[in-house]
């Protein structure tokens, strides 16, 4: 009995733990005013995540929840909103976790530092490297060049 | 007793890969020869034993062995022959066994193929392959046995394979991204054997090219597959998320590209050998890191497996002892190793560093991108999310430099290049490229947009540079035609994998900025008109699967009034799981893509829809497919396997 | 040498931040990445007025969350965690601790039975059906549990349920301490 209920709750726990997404397509047939409005929300359902699900924005998402986002945010780009106002409408009540475009933080700000770090360490580098190299001879060294030969007379040998 | 065989034989797999790793590096430090020649023997031998305890697990599927617990939880009876398989790597357990068999096949292949190398050499290199493998078992035997059995109880019948994961896709993609992933070990493993050498070499880079390039070609493929299987499987379409599990993948991938490019730098001039070492590391460290990422559960993805904390520890444990400890020892290392090679600031090295550049950075934001949303958390920040409006656009920012460089670089002699022997081919491909663009758009595009017209005249400044570059060489000593078919493999390889990339960067393009969406309702009868495209809904048809029942959509669809096609997107649902799902129905063109997935049928008898006109969306696989068979025209060349070597000794004349 | 120094110290660059990546991502194998903190903690309950869930014609207004400390807890009957986290809701009941309901995205008459089946913990249930004073206290799921002060601040959101154990060892304090 023992081993019947922990085979049973391993069982549980696995499938509780399998995190695919819901492969079924979520569509609706929302009617806009114009294009602009059409374009916009279409725009919106792509930037703005989930809470509940994996990770999957408002559009592909077809959990509950996010059906009740789309059409809030379908009701927002009616009332004439803009982009703005509609991402902070949602991030007041679900925190800038709803937004795939992170706001800057005093964390987010080395998203855009680190690369720019890299590229210039880099360059600095690679100037370095061959104002040094001008005063330097370019001889292999005596180690490398045995090795060599001795690595071309096994090929020979072959 | 057939399962408990599989079990026995991963043991002894296990207990070869430590000896492996022990005996030979005994035999290094000793000089016992003997014990320096088992190293193949051993490696030999543990490929035996784990692709028996492989093909046991596959046999246990094939005849659906239900009281193995892993068989139960994906296969059914129903489940197609293929697809119970492909199910042996459709879940945790299995597919890390796959990742160690993937991972005794390199390092075969590595004792096998080094006929040339010396002994001492192999040896370390497989010791380390083999101290690799031996973490990967353990953590399979004491984390994530399949093995397990669900005895005294037999299950009728077993929960069945997910239905998202019931596809071609299953049965190709993990495997050869596996093998990718799995294959960057071998250049790790040359780079960390050399820094205990002391040794490290132009020989060193000439041996390790040839397996990162292999590696590099998997995960090359391995990835657009990915894309390409989330495209037409997933049900809405997109061919990239920026999800976690891909970052993970494009990360290696990143590196193992910078690594092919500087171990070219490497072997052939001498110079950046430490940067290269550090990247061989980097590309491996970055396949674990995914592996914890993955299979951890400490970030939010679409895809990942089924997590325990103990095996996210595990992992954890594994990468701090390998990738840190491979890190310290390329500090201590590396400091004293010198480049002696001389180049100057407009040289084909200099342009190669800024490509490694480039990449390092992309690198860095991917990086950053995938693992801040943790550390933001952590440091009561708040949570966060990245992804694809962030990416976009600093990848096509980073992409601008890459791509401009990309085509001036193999024009450019190595050591020095005067400037004003670029300025001409310079020019002439500016015309040509800019002539291209404009023609493509007018041709293609519906409407302008400034990031298209970057986008295309990217990709044409690849093509039109690659191409003149091309002719040049080509003329260089002959007459256009002769001098092409004198070209090395090598040097048609370059071209190949560079027009491919520019094919990637097109594809992208008119993708992003002139797809069309529509989500629309629509009755039977009715149709739809848009970009010179008509669909009619002609009706349904109920559907019956081996294993899923639902409903077949038919829709007819003329192009400015002549038939293209018809087309039957499905709504599945498959009978063990209950799970509905779409599969959309894909009519792919060399310039455009239409694709239908059906929604669910309304109240009034009509169904929802989303239609999509995807221009250009197969030039995204078709370009990595380029780069691949330049990959492995690369790895046909003679030239390269022999005469390479001398001109090395000769110092230099090794023009590509 | 000092600059050999140098160079060495630069090479480690990549192993310290290794190290400290893998300390972060230590750090996350113990926690719930789907966990998210509530943005209303420190505000006052959002404005709403809402119908009881057993007479469709009574409305509560948002003040109701005044005068006293309370716990709102959003639940459903298409919830199984709810229906585990449901014995101990009447239980604090039972010792004095004032819980509002609030019927999240359900059906009345599903919801009545629910509670007429397995007592009811709440002083007030409120009728949620469309989810929209779900979405503005941001609710993500079912069930929650806002902990508001008696000037109708919110100071402590519990997603999933509240066990008995994680009553004893954590969410009992947050209350005690509320004013």
């Amino acid at each position: 009995m023992q081993k019947l209920k922990c085979f049973l709750s391993s069982f549980a726990l696995l499938t509780l733990c399998f995190y695919l997404p819901l492969a079924s397509a979520a569509i609706d047939t929302f009617q806009f005013d114009n294009k602009a409005q059409d374009q916009l929300f279409h725009h919106l359902t792509k930037i703005l995540r989930c809470p509940k699900c994996q990770n999957q924005n408002i559009a592909d998402s077809n959990a509950s929840l996010a059906k009740d986002l789309r059409n809030k945010t379908y009701e927002l780009v009616k009332k004439g909103q803009s982009k703005d106002q509609i991402v902070a409408y949602m991030v007041e009540r679900y925190g800038n976790f709803i937004r795939y475009d992170p706001p800057m933080t005093p964390a987010t700000i080395f998203l855009w530092i680190g690369p720019l770090l890299v590229i210039l360490i880099g360059f600095y580098m690679l100037f370095e490297l061959t104002r040094k190299q001008k005063n330097q001879d370019l001889a292999l060294d005596d180690t490398e060049m045995n090795r060599l030969k001795t690595l071309l007379k096994e090929n020979v040998g072959k | 007793m057939i399962p408990e065989i599989g079990q026995f034989t991963l043991v002894v797999a296990c207990m070869l890969s430590l000896l492996q790793t022990v005996y030979p590096l005994y035999g290094v430090q000793t000089g016992h020869q003997g014990a320096i020649k088992s190293a193949k023997v051993l490696a030999i031998l543990q490929f035996v034993f784990v692709s028996a305890a492989f093909l046991i697990l596959s046999y246990l599927f094939f005849v659906n062995d239900f009281s193995v617990l892993y068989i139960a939880m994906n296969s059914n009876s129903l489940l197609p022959w293929y697809y119970r398989l492909a199910a042996v790597w459709g879940a945790h357990e299995g597919s890390l066994l796959l990742w160690v068999f993937l991972l005794s096949i390199w390092t075969a292949a590595v004792a096998v193929m080094s006929k040339r190398l010396p002994v001492e050499s192999v040896a370390r290199v497989l010791a380390i392959l083999g101290l690799l493998s031996f973490g990967f078992y353990l953590f399979i035997l004491l984390t994530s046995n399949p093995f397990i059995r669900t005895l005294p109880l037999f299950p009728v019948d077993g929960r069945d394979l997910n239905p998202i994961l019931q596809d071609i896709g299953l049965i190709s993609h993990p495997p050869i991204l596996y093998m990718g992933y799995v294959g960057l070990s071998v250049p790790f493993s040359f780079a960390i054997a050399a820094l205990l050498e002391g040794r490290l070499d132009s020989a060193w880079a000439k041996w390790s090219r040839p397996w990162t390039m292999a590696a590099w070609i998997f995960l090359t493929i391995g990835i657009s597959l990915g894309s390409w299987w989330a495209y037409s499987e997933l049900g809405w379409g997109g061919w990239w998320f920026w999800d976690p599990v891909e970052n993970a993948s494009f990360m290696p991938w990143l590196i193992a590209t910078a690594l092919i490019h500087s171990l070219l730098v490497s072997e052939k001039r001498g110079v950046f050998k430490s940067w290269t070492v550090f990247l061989a590391i980097s590309a491996f460290s970055l396949s674990l890191l995914g592996t914890f990422l993955v299979r951890s559960g400490v970030l939010v993805s679409v895809h990942a497996f089924a997590n325990a904390p103990s095996r996210g520890l595990f992992i954890l444990a594994f990468l701090v002892i390998v990738v840190g400890s491979s890190l310290i020892l390329f500090a201590l290392r590396a400091s004293t190793v010198k480049s002696r090679g001389r180049y100057e600031l407009v040289s084909r090295e200099a342009m190669l560093l800024v490509n490694n550049i480039l990449l390092a950075a992309a690198l860095i934001v991917v990086l950053l991108g995938t693992l801040l949303p943790l550390v933001h958390k952590q440091i009561g920040l708040g949570a966060i999310s990245i992804g694809a409006p962030f990416f976009n656009r600093i990848f096509s920012v980073l992409i601008v430099p890459f791509a401009l460089f990309l085509g001036v670089a193999p024009l450019a002699r190595w050591k020095r290049q005067n400037i004003q022997d670029l300025t001409k081919p310079l020019i002439h491909s500016l015309i040509i490229a800019t002539i291209a663009t404009l023609l493509f758009l007018f041709i293609f595009a519906t409407h302008f947009t400034w990031l298209a017209l970057m986008g295309v005249f990217l990709g044409m400044w690849v093509f039109s540079t690659v191409g003149y570059e091309l002719c040049l060489r080509a003329r260089h000593r002959h007459s256009l035609f002769t001098g092409l078919l004198k070209l090395g493999n090598s040097h048609w390889a370059m071209s190949l994998a560079h027009a491919g990339f520019a094919v990637v960067i097109i594809g992208i393009t008119m993708v992003q900025n002139y797809s069309i969406e529509k989500d629309i309702k629509l009755s039977i009868g009715q149709s739809i008109s848009f970009e010179h495209y008509n669909f009619t809904f002609d009706g349904i048809e109920p559907l019956k699967g081996d294993n899923y029942t639902g409903t077949t959509g038919i829709f007819t669809v003329h192009r400015k009034g002549h038939f293209v096609t018809i087309m039957h997107p499905e709504k599945r649902i498959y009978t063990v799981q209950k799970m509905p799902t779409t599969q959309a129905a894909i009519d792919p063109g060399f310039t455009r893509d239409l694709y239908i997935a059906m929604g669910q049928k309304l109240p009034d008898g009509a169904w929802t829809l989303r239609i999509y006109y995807r221009p250009f969306i197969r030039w995204i696989w078709f370009g990595p497919v380029f780069m691949a068979f330049a990959g492995i025209l690369m790895l046909f060349d003679r030239r390269y396997r022999h005469k390479k070597v001398k001109s090395l000794v000769d110092g230099e004349n090794a023009s590509c | 040498m000092l600059i050999k120094h140098k160079k060495r110290i630069f090479l480690l660059m990549p192993a310290l931040f290794f190290l400290v990546v893998c300390i972060f991502l230590f750090k996350g194998l113990f926690k719930d990445p789907h966990r998210l903190v509530s943005t209303r903690i420190g505000k006052t309950v959002p404005e709403f007025t809402l119908p009881d869930l057993f007479q469709p014609s009574k409305l509560h207004h948002s003040s109701i969350f005044k005068g006293q400390k309370m716990l709102l807890n959003v639940w459903a009957t298409w919830c199984a965690t709810c229906y585990a986290e449901h014995n101990f809701l009447n239980k604090m009941a039972n010792s004095d601790i004032y819980i509002v309901g609030m019927s999240y995205k359900d059906d009345r008459t599903k919801a009545i039975r629910w509670l007429k089946d397995l007592k009811n913990p709440y002083k007030i249930t409120l009728f949620d059906k469309d989810g929209m004073v779900g979405m503005d206290l941001g609710v993500y799921g079912a069930p929650e549990t806002f902990f508001i002060d008696s000037k109708g601040v919110i100071r402590y959101r519990q997603v999933g349920d509240i066990s008995p154990q994680i009553w004893r060892e954590k969410l009992s304090e947050i209350y005690k301490k509320m004013e």
